[in-house]
């Protein structure tokens, strides 16, 4: 059997399995729809939040930008895990007890103002399209190895699957549906790291691995790493070579936009009881990890192997690999399937039949280029969001791993994209247009309208996909940023202040976006159309504050401008307080209620 | 119900978690993964040194531990004050 239809069984069965689950599971009403996660076990519930949480970006994307920066994208593995205990600290018990089914509606109720309400429900929007954007570049990814096209089709392919996927609607509300594609993407993600950490340290946890010995020379694995890349002129893999400052903003904005991310924060309002929802939180932390642990040792252990691919004979004394072996030799077999996508390529600049791959910017590697007659470096492009799926066939695992993975990455991207697109068309259509825009408008409009409005985000996303503003951890990485410095203050104030008002909090919310969104389109792009950006995140507006990291920065606007505005404006209403202090305590949780 | 004062002082004794868990937050996080890493470059693990531990596995470790401990202690918090759920 080919490495073709091995993926199309592996990808194809799993699909098969959650619709199967799906069909067996369905949602009957909007209410069950809503409240999917009512009367679920805590410890169900933390998987099937770490489903919906891990997308594109974690799995396919992460390690793939730790492997080639090393310890200066350390801020991905605290981000998206730190932000957990914001989520069950700060967050998530208060609004179980609060009892509604959405973000907006939290907010809008707290601030007793339609308009907090609508400016909330914007924010949403925003940093999910963009969210999405991100989740686009993966399933492009995805889709092009898998099906062996190109990127570009492998995304117009991806967008159609999605849309399908989130149209058959309700699916995404099935917690068994996410525990099940939560079990299919940590087997994918777990599995060949298995596998190399064995071939690399001997050890069969990988996170263990990561710090272990490497078996052919009997150094520490890291140890090694480093020398081999700095041979090459990159920069040591565990050292701090990035700005300090930016990396710790980069760090708190990835934290806070955790917890203001809708999708997430909606999982912990349906839990039984307030007390469920702070074991809920630490559950979903515990699936998240999993692959969260893995992940460093998946980048470390690939950018061995692939220097090691390249340098074959001993490092870069030993000579570079031959064009002839990657053609012939099955073990290079990998970079032809890659090829094919257009997000690998090399070239033999100086004809000298082998391909030199190294740091062609340092300056120690250009005297040394010049002794030996190279050009350049020849592996001209290597995108980072490729290395978790290539991995497999880089470390010659078997056919079937090569599969699972395929069939793991898309349960990420897919899950994650149609869960967001779902969020965005109810909000359009629900909080938007039934909620302030037309309240009389009938149940079929009002489905009609979601799912124009899943359509055109889509439309969008994948527009935007075709010239992402980044690689997909990177897209996503704004996404938080936004979040960060919209939602979360809001969430937080409404629960820990009883000061501020519906003026203060709206004005915090508006300027919070605003400058977050001026900032990255500034770096990024107008709406993120490539060519329109004045700045870039190479050399920034502000110091060293890059638009991925400003998020924290938008925050602390928000949070400003809220106590300000706040302070010149009336107090908030008495019945307000009462409601804000009966939030604070567990006691008199109903079950959340329909509205 | 219980009365007002009751209510106080459980919130109060709340944040006085919720500020000490924060505090072990950033120290693993942002202090030994990022700023203090420096210092902590004498202790050597596997290779590298204890900071770059604590930057890419440390602080997830600890995160899960604050979150099972704030969920554990807050559980016994509200039996203690009397407000946990009927």
């Amino acid at each position: 059997m080919d490495q073709f239809t091995i993926n199309l069984l592996f990808v194809g069965s799993s699909f098969a399995l959650y619709i199967g689950i799906a069909i067996w599971a369905r949602a009957g009403s909007t209410s069950e729809f809503y409240a999917a996660g009512r009367g679920v076990h805590p410890v169900t519930n933390g998987m099937a939040t770490a489903a919906d949480w891990m997308s594109a970006a974690s799995f396919i994307s992460m390690a793939g930008l730790i492997a080639f920066t090393g310890y200066d994208n350390s801020s991905f593995l605290m981000g998206w895990t730190g932000g957990y205990v914001l989520l069950a600290l700060l967050l998530a018990p208060y609004l179980r007890k609060f009892g509604k089914f959405t973000v907006s509606e939290f907010i809008g109720d707290r601030f007793y103002s339609q308009t907090a309400r609508i400016v909330a429900v914007v924010c949403l929007i925003v940093a999910s399209t963009t969210y999405v954007i991100g989740q686009m570049t993966g399933v492009g990814v995805a889709f092009g190895r898998f099906l062996e096209v190109d990127n570009t089709t492998g995304l117009l392919i991806g967008a159609c699957v999605v849309f399908a996927y989130a149209v058959f609607g309700g699916m995404k509300g099935v917690t068994y549906t996410q525990v099940a594609q939560y079990v299919v993407l940590i087997t994918a993600y777990t599995i060949p790291a298995v596998f190399i950490s064995l071939q690399l340290t001997g050890n069969p946890i990988p996170g263990l691995g990561l710090f272990g010995n490497d078996v052919a020379s009997g150094e520490p694995l890291l140890t090694k790493l480093d020398q081999v890349v700095t041979e090459l002129g990159f920069n040591s893999y565990t050292s701090n070579n990035a700005d300090t400052f930016n990396m710790v903003l980069f760090t708190l904005s990835l934290m806070i936009g955790t917890a203001g991310l809708p999708h997430v924060i909606m999982r912990f309002f349906t839990v039984p009881k307030v007390a469920d929802a702070r074991w809920s939180a630490g559950w979903a932390l515990v699936f998240i990890a999993l692959l969260y642990i893995t992940a460093p040792a998946v980048g470390a252990m690939a950018r061995l192997n692939i220097t090691d691919m390249m340098w074959p004979n001993g490092g870069v004394n030993g000579g570079a690999v031959e064009v002839q072996q990657i053609q012939n030799d099955p073990k290079y077999d990998w970079m032809h399937t890659w090829q094919k996508t257009g997000l690998l390529a090399w070239e033999d600049k100086n004809d000298d039949g082998k391909i030199q791959y190294y740091n062609d910017k340092n300056a120690d590697m250009q005297a040394l280029a010049g002794e030996k007659g190279w050009v350049g470096n020849e592996l001209t492009k290597f995108n980072r969001d490729i290395l978790v799926l290539a991995n497999p066939e880089i470390a010659n695992l078997p056919g079937w791993v090569i599969g699972l993975v395929a069939a793991g990455g898309l349960a990420a991207a897919l899950s994650t994209a149609a869960g967001l697109l779902l969020a965005i068309s109810s909000a359009v259509s629900h909080d938007l247009i039934k909620g302030a825009i037309k309240p009389s408008i009938s149940e079929k409009s009002e489905l009609m309208s979601a799912r124009v409005a899943m359509a055109v985000a889509i439309i969008v996303a994948t527009y935007l996909g075709l010239n992402p503003p980044g690689f997909a951890a990177q897209t996503v990485a704004l996404a938080f940023g936004l979040a960060a410095a919209s939602i979360f203050p809001a969430l937080m104030m409404g629960i820990f202040s009883t000061r501020i008002n519906n003026t203060g909090a709206v004005a915090g919310m508006l300027s919070g976006l605003v400058v977050t969104l001026v900032y990255i389109f500034l770096h990024k792009g107008w709406f993120f159309i490539p060519g329109t950006a004045s700045f870039s995140d190479a050399d920034p507006l502000l110091g060293t504050i890059k638009s991925t990291s400003f998020g924290a920065i938008g925050a602390a606007v928000n949070f400003a401008v809220a106590y300000f505005v706040a302070g010149m404006t009336k107090e908030t209403p008495q019945v307000i307080k009462d409601l804000v202090e009966s939030v604070r305590i567990p006691r008199g949780a109903g079950a959340a209620q329909d509205h | 119900m219980s009365d007002n004062s009751s209510n106080n002082a459980y919130w109060a004794a709340n944040m006085r978690i919720i500020k000490i868990s924060l505090v072990i937050w950033a120290l693993v996080s942002f202090g030994f993964g990022i700023l203090l890493r420096p210092l902590l470059s004498g202790i050597r693990v596997g290779g590298t040194d204890l900071g770059f531990w604590f930057a890419q596995q440390g602080s997830i470790l600890v995160f899960l531990a604050i979150i099972f401990f704030y969920a554990w202690r807050m559980n016994r918090l509200d039996r203690e004050h009397g407000v946990e759920e009927e």
